[in-house]
Parts: C-alpha cells; sequence; structure tokens
C-alpha cells in the first residue's frame, strides 16, 4: 500500500511536486505519464528516499527516509538512465545481489530471459554495454529479487520486440502481489500493462484514471501480413518482430498483448507494401478470449 | 570515531550487518582499477621511487643523507608535494562525477545504508590513495635490503605513519568537499583552493608574517599547527634533523613550543582526527538533504 499525502518538493522558488497526494492499494499497476519536468522522475526518487520533502510517504507503513534500507529491499528500480559506472558487469550484478539480498543466478536467468548473454560480457565495463544490453541488465537487476513494489522509469525504451516480450512475461508472472509504478512520456507504451493511469503537470495530478485493456499482461496475438510484393527493407522489420516468412509474401508470429499497439505502428509504416493484416488473440490468462481483427 | 556513530552504526545493522559496506569498498575498488586516473596515480608513485633509485641509493650525499634515508627523505618530500593535490581532485572529482553521472541515484535506490555506502567508499578510496605510494616505498626498501643497505626502520615507521595520517586528511577533506559541492566543476574548484590556501600557509608565508610582526607567535603557531601540510612537512623531518637545520623558524618555534615527542604524536593524531572529522562533517551534510 502507497500512501503519499499533501507531497511537496522545491528547488529554490520551483516547486516540482506540489502537495501531490495519492493512494494506491497493494499489487496496483500505475502508469505515470507526463511531459517533462512534469514530477515523475521527483515522485521517484522520494519514494526511493533520494530526495527530502515535505508531506508523508508510505510504503507499506514505511517511511522512505527513516527506513530506508529495509523498504528499498521491497522495491525495484529501473531508471530511465543507466549510471555510467566502470564496473565490470560481473562486478555490477554480484554488487546489487549482495546489498539486496538476492542470487546473482536468478538475477543472470532474468537477463538471460531478456536475451542478454551474462557470460559474454561478465568482464565488459558496465558503461561500456550497448544502450539495450544496459536496459536489459538494469530491468534484470530489479526484476532479479523478490520485491513488492517496482518502479520503472521508461523500462521499454532502447529494447528490441523480443526483449520487450521478454518483459511483458516477467511482469504477468509476478502476478498481483507486486505493485508497479511505470513512468512514460506518452500513454500508448504502457496503457497496455498498466490498470490505473495518473497523469502529472507541474507537480500536480491532473489525471487519475483506471484502465480496462483487452491486450493485458500475459496474452499473446496471433499475427499474419500479407504484403503486395517482396520488400528487403519490410522482411527485416518483420524478422525483428519474430515473423517467419510463411510464403514468399506471407509472415507470420505471435506478438505479445501489450506490444501490439506498437507491432500496429510497425504495420502502419508499411501500409502501403500491404495486401492483408490479420490480429487475433491467441490466448489469454484469464481465459476471456475476444478476437481483433484488421 | 566514524565507525562509532551510532547513526551510522544503524545505518549498517540496517543494510545487513555492514555488508553495505564490504559490498560498496569491493564495487569502488573494481571500478577505480578500471580507471585512468589510478593507474596515472600509480605510475606517479612507483616512477618516483625509481628515479630516487636510479640517481643514487649509496653512492651520494646529500645534506647530510646517503642511502635508503635520503631516498626515504626525497619520497616523503616530494609525497608532499604531490599526494594532496592528486588525493583532493581525484577524491572530489570521482564523487562529484558519480552524483552527476547517475551512479547515486541508481546505488542509493538500493537496499545499502547510507552510513554503510558512504563509510564504504571512504575506506575503499583510502586504501586505492595508499596502495600505490606505500607500495612504492616497500619496493625501494627491499631493493635497498637486497643491496645491502642498512635499513633506517624508526624513521621509516614513522614516515609510514606519517603518510597516512596525510592520505586519510585529504581524502576526508575531499569527501567533504564532495558532499558539500553540487557539481564537478565546484567541487574541483574547491578542492584546488584549499590546497592552494594550505601551500601559502607553509613557511615562506609563515616566516612573512613573523618578519612583519603582525601577528603574535602564538597565532602563527596555531596557524602551523592547524596546517596538515606543514605538520607533515615538519613531523617528516623531525627523525632525520633533531636540530631542525633544514626547516624554516616558523618549523623551529612550533618545535620549539610543542616538544619534540608531542610534535610526533600531533603530527599523527591531528591528520587522522582532520580526515576522520571531515569525512564525518561530509556524511552528515550529505545524509541531511537530498541524497542526489
Amino acid at each position: 500500500m502507497i500512501l503519499v499525502d499533501g507531497l511537496t518538493k522545491r528547488f529554490g522558488a520551483t516547486r516540482v511536486l506540489d502537495g501531490l497526494s495519492i493512494e494506491a492499494p497493494s499489487g496496483q499497476r500505475i502508469a505515470l505519464v507526463g511531459s517533462n519536468g512534469a514530477g515523475k522522475t521527483s515522485l521517484f526518487r522520494c519514494l526511493l528516499g533520494e530526495y527530502a520533502c515535505q508531506g508523508s510517504i508510505s510504503v507499506d507503513g514505511l517511511d522512505p527516509r527513516r527506513d530506508r534500507a529495509r523498504l528499498l529491499r521491497t522495491i525495484g528500480f529501473v531508471p530511465q538512465i543507466a549510471p555510467r559506472l566502470e564496473t565490470p558487469v560481473g562486478a555490477f550484478i554480484r554488487y546489487v545481489a549482495e546489498v539486496s539480498g538476492a542470487s546473482v543466478d536468478e538475477i543472470e536467468a532474468v537477463a538471460t530471459s531478456l536475451g542478454l548473454d551474462v557470460a559474454a560480457v561478465r568482464k565488459r565495463a558496465f558503461v561500456r554495454l550497448s544502450g539495450g544490453m544496459k536496459q536489459k541488465l538494469m530491468i534484470a537487476l530489479a526484476l532479479g529479487r523478490p520485491t513488492r513494489l517496482l518502479i520503472l522509469d521508461e523500462p521499454t525504451a532502447n529494447l528490441d520486440p523480443a526483449a520487450r516480450a521478454g518483459l511483458y512475461d516477467l511482469l504477468a508472472a509476478r502476478g498481483r502481489h507486486t505493485a508497479m509504478i511505470i513512468s512514460s512520456h506518452r500513454i500508448d507504451e504502457i496503457a497496455p500493462l498498466v490498470d490505473r493511469v495518473v497523469e502529472l503537470d507541474r507537480g500536480r495530478i491532473v489525471l487519475d484514471d483506471t484502465v480496462s485493456d483487452a491486450g493485458a499482461l500475459g496474452s499473446t496475438f496471433f499475427a499474419q501480413i500479407e504484403t503486395g510484393r517482396p520488400e528487403e527493407s519490410f522482411a527485416r522489420a518483420a524478422r525483428e518482430w519474430g515473423l517467419a516468412q510463411v510464403e514468399e509474401r506471407r509472415w507470420r508470429g505471435t506478438i505479445a498483448g501489450p506490444d501490439r499497439l506498437r507491432f500496429l505502428g510497425f504495420v502502419a509504416r508499411h501500409a502501403g507494401r500491404l495486401a492483408g493484416v490479420e490480429l487475433r488473440e491467441a490466448h489469454r490468462e484469464n481465459g476471456n478470449a475476444d478476437t481483433h481483427s484488421a | 570515531m566514524l565507525l562509532a556513530s551510532p547513526d551510522i552504526a544503524r545505518d549498517l545493522q540496517d543494510s545487513g550487518l555492514g555488508s553495505g559496506l564490504a559490498a560498496t569498498f569491493r564495487l569502488e575498488v573494481s571500478q577505480a582499477l578500471r580507471a585512468r586516473w589510478f593507474w596515472a596515480y600509480a605510475a606517479v608513485f612507483f616512477g618516483l621511487v625509481g628515479l630516487l633509485l636510479v640517481f643514487g641509493l649509496t653512492e651520494s650525499r646529500v645534506l647530510g643523507f646517503t642511502g635508503l634515508s635520503r631516498t626515504l627523505v626525497a619520497y616523503i618530500q616530494l609525497s608532499m608535494a604531490i599526494l594532496p593535490i592528486f588525493v583532493l581532485i581525484t577524491t572530489v572529482r570521482s564523487l562529484a562525477g558519480d552524483r552527476e553521472a547517475g551512479v547515486y541515484e541508481y546505488v542509493l535506490g538500493l537496499p545499502v545504508g547510507i552510513g554503510g555506502w558512504y563509510a564504504g567508499r571512504f575506506f575503499a578510496r583510502y586504501a586505492l590513495a595508499v596502495a600505490p605510494v606505500l607500495g612504492a616505498l616497500v619496493s625501494a626498501v627491499a631493493y635497498g635490503a637486497a643491496r645491502g643497505v642498512a635499513i633506517p626502520w624508526v624513521e621509516l615507521g614513522f614516515d609510514i605513519g606519517l603518510l597516512l595520517a596525510m592520505i586519510l586528511a585529504f581524502v576526508g577533506l575531499g569527501f567533504f568537499i564532495a558532499s558539500v559541492a553540487s557539481s564537478v566543476d565546484l567541487a574541483q574548484t574547491a578542492a584546488f583552493l584549499l590546497w592552494l590556501v594550505l601551500i601559502l600557509g607553509l613557511d615562506l608565508v609563515l616566516l612573512g608574517v613573523l618578519i612583519r610582526d603582525r601577528m603574535p607567535v602564538e597565532g602563527v603557531v596555531a596557524i602551523a599547527l592547524l596546517n596538515p601540510l606543514q605538520v607533515f612537512r615538519i613531523g617528516s623531518m623531525v627523525l632525520f634533523d633533531p636540530q631542525l637545520v633544514l626547516l624554516g623558524s616558523t618549523a623551529y618555534a612550533v618545535f620549539d613550543v610543542f616538544g619534540r615527542v608531542g610534535f610526533m604524536v600531533w603530527s599523527l593524531a591531528y591528520p587522522l582526527a582532520l580526515g576522520i572529522g571531515a569525512a564525518y562533517a561530509g556524511f552528515l551534510v550529505f545524509r541531511r538533504g537530498d541524497l542526489l
């Protein structure tokens, strides 16, 4: 349970959080959206006890400043920008595992499920990894340990479709015992992951709404695309989405439910080459199957 | 004193009986071993010792010192010129730089107690600063022993103590500056200014003050006793030069007022207290407000 009451954070005369109050029950998944400077990162930093703020914050009855270490043991955090650490990847994983009481093997297993070959980069400096590799490792470090709250700042940035699908599976596997706060500049990027949307503007909540989404975590969609003629650029993009070429102009595959809006964006970019598109929900955790075709 | 603080003790307990300290220590060391500054720093001290050995371990005599005594005196004096600014700048650059590089945001979002994290970094930086200085000195002693040169054990032991104390003082001051300054530029400027003030507080300026008689001797002595560079400078000569012939009149005045043994104790205790006190003050400042 997260309780935030009258939270205010000032930098000089500027209020980046302005009397913000929010209450979230355990297990809720919240999308935190807003433009730059809306206060998303400041709210995260207050929740993590990194900022001294006015007002009160309580997460499961613990104060982020007073009970820092105890509270942070239950929180997994993925920052928007990875730290510029010269430390070798192996030493970095060991450090996080040691201070958070996690298992190196579990963290590495999560990294592997996201498509990161830890053994190949173990001795490489973390800062020398590609953007996507860093993102995968940061996610693995947050999800590879037992937590009750995940704070994810633009978690899908830099991830390829396969890694995003892996992330959605991992989040779905967490079930309802893990609350999540996921931030993004764009609601369409994260709406399928959450059941509540909170929009911030200049440190205040301007929208607080619930989301009911057919393509929630755990669902998958069967996709089939037919093109008017063979096209190499389309073929490359389709392969990145994990689609297999079944005939010369026909492609098939499955898409993670939360990724379908992004997938439709890819389809739209190649609209001039399309002869047919089918997108159908193939599997649903809660069993309420329905079908969408285009 | 640092570890005895109830706040830090609580933090350490909170983060799993000091595991945060030990883990942070290892992380900091592994990070530094990848950094160019550390190897440049180590190369300077090993190069220094190499040069001193090449330019005559036993053959030459300078101001009455020969063999390893001469090497030791020269090494200590050169260390005084190089160590403070090197330790200050690398410490503040690294700490303030990590804040700007998003390292604080991520690491302090992990369940590591602030005290354990801060102490882990402090001890790691201290160990990293000490290792090349001591390593080079031990190499020189081993080389001298292999050549059959007499080793001045008492002087060597005391000078190692002085070096350890001085490094601690400047690592602590570096931590304090990095905690107070909000950016790398500001931290570096503050570190450089501090070093400049301490340099100005050495003999020449103090002599000038004495000559012009604008300040009572006690005031000048107090300034000298509070300047870690001056304390180190005098301390490093006490065993080799009991008459303080090589030092300026201010040093002689300090020596005269304090007494020989008293000053030897002070020259070890004061930098240690200064370093730990500065680091602890930095911790209090750091913990009080925003951590980023």
